[in-house]
């Protein structure tokens, strides 16, 4: 079996081509490590950062991402989870926000004072 | 407030910040950065996906994020800015004048000028688009803005036209958001964006793209209440039997995106028919005497990272300007070779004794190509790539050693298999 896939690691978009023979896979057009990272992961599970918004105390919305990939699967999940949440500032970046959902903290990606 | 300042700073987005930072840096600490928004940042704010700074910061930050690094940057200087300030106008001998609640009107004189006013979206005016004029009908960043900065959603049933970046990532924002995406169409025979947009912000929610189609009736009375789509033929004409119907009650248009370069012209700036933005040299510096441009109004950019190392190169020299005077110069052109939409800088200056990289677009896709910059037939830089593609910025890069030898225009061409 053969899979063509293109890279969404960072901009360049390499396509990767994945053989499969006998439960052998072999990885190729990748052009760095995260590159073969995200082939092997592609292929079995896809994983997706999720970045949106919650609600913010007094009006507005605070921008939020998972701090890490989420299974693309439970995407929607991820967001029935993210728009239950209201935030009250002060919030730094990089606070969480909520832990553990679906494999990965929901974090602050901006600071409001 | 002051009513002189060595540089001033127009936009308080990505490149102005970088600019200033960059200025601050090489020795100009008297600087003053102008915003119209409530708050620094300008479109990285609203930009809440990742993927930012990868080239910069070898890691995936949100827009937000990367603003911050930068906002950071020019609070930890103590930069003076004015948010909630729009600049009228800019004069030849670098005046500006500005209103604001507090102020009201007021001018500001500077040494030096950094242009970073940004780019605006192309509309459906600009397009041309039959049909009614009814609610629902946004460019994809207004859109952008009312769901992640104002919190709105402004419709549940959308068709995209156009597959710009911001086009395809609206797609997936609304879609994660509730919303039910049709389709998004692409008059080119070419996606227009990252390709691991169309991946990640198409495939993944199983979107259709619609490429050598576009919208040739909007319908609805107050609210849009649908719109057809038809494939079109070389000449971008509708074909007749290939029209398709979508229910919907949002539109949004992802077409392109246009350098702001209203203050340029007041100051005088020659404007590039290519880029939409400046002449410059590779200081960044424009056809008038210490005005610089840097960012998106210079040429639109794929990628924040880029605009920061330009802009870099801007503040650099708007600093060089202010402490040592005027440049001496000897400029050589650059010229778009085979397959090649625009060079930038459009002027080299011979004397200067730093590498040089330009940045340019080729105007189809190709693969296995060769990027080759002469001068006289003499090749003075070249290098092989897969594919090169229009939505993707190039570089080449001249040596600094190269630089002594050029006696005339500098061409640009890419070509390959087609």
């Amino acid at each position: 079996m053969i899979r063509e896939l293109t890279c969404v690691e960072c901009p360049m978009g390499c396509k990767i081509t994945v053989k499969e023979e006998n439960g052998v896979k072999e990885f190729s057009g990748y052009s760095c490590p995260r590159g073969k990272m995200y082939a092997e992961n592609e292929i079995v599970d896809p994983k997706r950062v999720v970045t949106s918004t919650v609600k913010l105390v007094g009006g507005g919305v605070l921008p939020v991402k998972t701090d890490a990939p989420v299974s693309k699967k439970e995407m929607f999940k991820v967001m029935e989870v993210i728009n239950s949440i209201t935030v009250s500032a002060p919030v730094k970046t990089g606070d969480v926000i909520k832990e553990n959902v679906y494999g990965a903290n929901i974090i602050s990606a901006k600071t409001v004072k | 407030m002051k009513n002189s300042y060595d540089i001033i700073i127009i936009g308080g987005g990505p490149a102005g910040l970088a600019a200033a930072i960059s200025a601050y840096d090489n020795g100009v600490k008297d600087i003053l950065i102008l915003e119209r928004e409530p708050q620094l940042g300008g479109i990285l704010n609203q930009c809440i996906h990742n993927g930012f700074g990868l080239a910069r910061f070898k890691e995936s930050l949100t827009g937000p994020e990367y603003a911050e690094r930068f906002i950071d940057g020019v609070v930890e200087r103590n930069i003076e800015y004015l948010t909630k300030t729009t600049v009228l106008s800019v004069s030849e001998d670098k005046k500006v004048t500005a209103i604001n609640e507090d102020e009201g009107v007021f001018t500001v004189s500077g040494k030096a000028i950094v242009l970073s006013m940004g780019c605006r979206e192309r509309s459906r005016g600009a397009l041309n688009v039959a049909g009614t004029r009814p609610a629902g009908v946004y460019s994809a960043g207004t859109a952008q803005k009312y769901v992640n900065i104002l919190g709105y959603m402004p419709g549940k049933s959308v068709v995209i036209l156009g597959s710009g970046d911001i086009g395809l990532i609206m797609a997936r924002r609304m879609t994660l958001e509730g919303a039910k995406v049709h389709a998004v169409c692409e008059i080119m025979p070419h996606s227009s964006g990252l390709k691991r947009n169309i991946v990640q912000c198409l495939d993944d929610f199983d979107i259709p793209l619609y490429l050598n189609h576009t919208i040739i009736n909007i319908e609805g009375k107050t609210r849009v209440t649908g719109v057809t789509i038809a494939q079109v033929d070389e000449n971008k004409r509708p074909i007749k039997g290939t029209e398709k119907h979508f229910d919907c009650d949002t539109v949004l248009f992802s077409v392109g995106l246009i350098p702001e370069n209203e203050l340029s012209k007041t100051a005088g700036v020659e404007l590039s028919p290519r880029t939409k933005g400046a002449v410059v040299d590779q200081s960044r510096e424009t056809s008038v005497d210490g005005i610089y441009a840097c960012g998106n109004v210079l040429q639109v950019h794929d990628l924040v990272d880029f605009v920061s190392e330009e802009a870099e190169i801007a503040g650099k020299f708007a600093a060089d300007y202010v402490l040592n005077g005027k440049k001496d110069k000897k400029t050589v052109e650059t010229v778009c070779g085979a397959n090649v939409s625009y060079v930038l800088p459009q002027k080299i200056n011979v004397l200067d004794k730093e590498n040089v990289k330009l940045f340019f677009r080729v105007n189809k896709v190709i693969k296995n190509c060769t990027v080759k910059v002469t001068c006289n037939g003499e090749t003075i830089a070249t290098k092989k790539k897969k594919i090169s593609v229009p939505g993707e910025m190039e570089t080449a890069l001249i040596l600094a050693n190269k630089l002594g030898s050029l006696n005339g225009e500098l061409t640009v061409s890419v070509e390959g298999e087609l």
